[in-house]
């Protein structure tokens, strides 16, 4: 325990997801101790961030203006939504540099144990966009756990008597790892869904 | 209270690793790739437990601690909570209820309920019927809904609290019966029923009589409506029971 504004700076710093009371110590003395770092620039943006960053009022991803870089961008593919789960997804999915779509962010994943259900996503503007007949496909990527496939059938399940072609990631198994560590799922899934070799 | 370790051949030493067969009802994340993991274990009863690494794609247990899977793993002796150390998948049930949106919010009442009695209650009776249940459910045997109410008249059966429904719970007369008391487990006759007692329809209390009983034979063949009343009044029972909201309930009704 520390005295006065160091204890309450840990403190506080020990809130942050990840971050336990030693790591908060350990950031609490850098910022005292390390001349030549300047913690004005991240007050700042602590103490504006809220303010300066919203949702994408088209797709739901974290913004600064009223919509998105990617779905005001004209030379992504506005005919293809790929639908996940959080907007950290859209940047790992932006990473791989193959997909040139739109996103759309549902916020979550259907929990009913935790209470969240089809009415707790960001569901009603993704109906409305696909009523713009310029969309032909939906490319679910939740993620591949339980929660995430069961909100891709119940998606797959409210798009498709829409007449909108829906597609799901591929799953299967994952690039460096021996194939007899995989479990049995995994491997299941990466056998129903080979391919021909070109 | 802290958990007996059997003796058994799997236990090694200082280790204190233990091994059980297991039905994981639910996952929290926990810090930046693991998850707090709580399972059914045969003969350990409730289990919480962290397995680490469990969230990045090269996980050594990929699929296997997905809620709905029935594994046999070991456990190492942890601080404040066990680690999971070893995975095994003994019935895959994930894939099939996760992959069909009306299996899927009924297996998340079953396991919600099973996480919520045998916090109470536990043996391998809840074990053997939620083994069951599930694997009722990935089959697809049976409607999802039937198999819903089957396991919770079953379970509540298990944990000292069942319903009755072939005779009046009162006066123990089997007819005329047309109304069901929540609050007093169960069906009553038209004399015991107090004013405002809500009345069911003979085909629903058959129908309720045959979820308890496991009768499938009556179930399946029973009609909409009466697995719609027979639905609303096993979770009316339920919350009642138990003092508190089903989550999975309330969501699922949003379907």
């Amino acid at each position: 325990m520390y005295e006065g504004v160091i204890q309450t700076l840990i403190d506080e710093l020990g809130r942050f997801p990840g971050i336990g009371p030693k790591s908060a110590q350990r950031i609490a003395f850098f910022v005292v101790q390390d001349a030549k770092y300047d913690p004005s620039t991240l007050a700042g943006l602590l103490a504006t961030i809220r303010e300066t960053i919203h949702y994408c009022i088209t797709c739901g991803n974290l913004t600064e203006n009223e919509q998105c870089s990617i779905c005001s961008d004209p030379r992504r593919d506005h005919s293809t939504i790929c639908v996940v789960e959080e907007a950290k997804d859209v940047a790992a999915i932006e990473r791989t540099r193959e997909y040139d779509g739109v996103y759309h962010v549902l916020g979550g994943v259907i929990n009913p144990m935790n209470g969240v259900g089809p009415e707790q996503l960001n569901l009603k503007t993704l109906i409305k966009r696909l009523g713009d007949e310029t969309v032909t496909e939906v490319i679910l990527a939740t993620n591949s756990t339980v929660e995430g496939e069961a909100t891709s059938s119940y998606l797959s399940r409210m798009i498709q008597p829409i007449g909108v072609t829906v597609t799901r990631l591929a799953s299967g198994l994952p690039v460096g790892a021996d194939l007899e560590y995989a479990d049995e799922i995994t491997l299941g899934r990466a056998f129903s869904g080979r391919r021909n070799v070109e | 209270m802290q958990r007996r370790r059997a003796q058994t051949a799997s236990d090694n030493g200082n280790m204190q690793l233990y091994e059980d067969a297991a039905i994981v009802l639910r996952t929290h994340k926990l810090g930046e790739a693991d998850r707090i993991i709580t399972l059914l274990g045969r003969e350990y009863g409730k289990i919480r437990a962290v397995a680490k690494g469990v969230r990045k794609p090269t996980s050594k247990f990929g699929g296997r601690l997905e809620p709905f899977m029935v594994v046999n793993a070991q456990f190492r002796h942890g601080r404040s909570l066990d680690i999971v150390a070893g995975a095994e998948t003994l019935r895959a049930y994930s894939d099939p209820i996760s992959r069909d949106y009306n299996r899927y919010t009924a297996g998340n009442t079953i396991v919600e309920t099973a996480d919520i009695l045998t916090n109470a209650d536990r043996g391998n009776d809840h074990y053997t019927l939620l083994l069951g249940a599930l694997g009722s459910l990935a089959r697809g045997d049976h409607t999802p809904e039937l198999v819903r109410g089957s396991y919770i008249l079953r379970a509540l059966t298990i944990a000292g609290w069942q319903p009755i429904f072939d005779r009046c719970v009162r006066c123990g007369r089997t007819e005329p019966i047309s109304h069901v008391a929540i609050a007093l487990g169960g069906a009553v006759c038209d004399d015991c029923a107090v004013p405002g007692t809500p009345k069911v329809e003979a085909e629903t209390l058959a129908l309720l009589q045959a979820l308890l009983l496991g009768d499938w034979s009556v179930a399946d063949t029973s009609t909409s409506f009466a697995r719609a009343e027979s639905a609303s009044i096993i979770a009316a029972y339920l919350q009642f029971v138990l003092e508190r909201r089903i989550s999975s309930i309330t969501v699922g009704n949003q379907a």
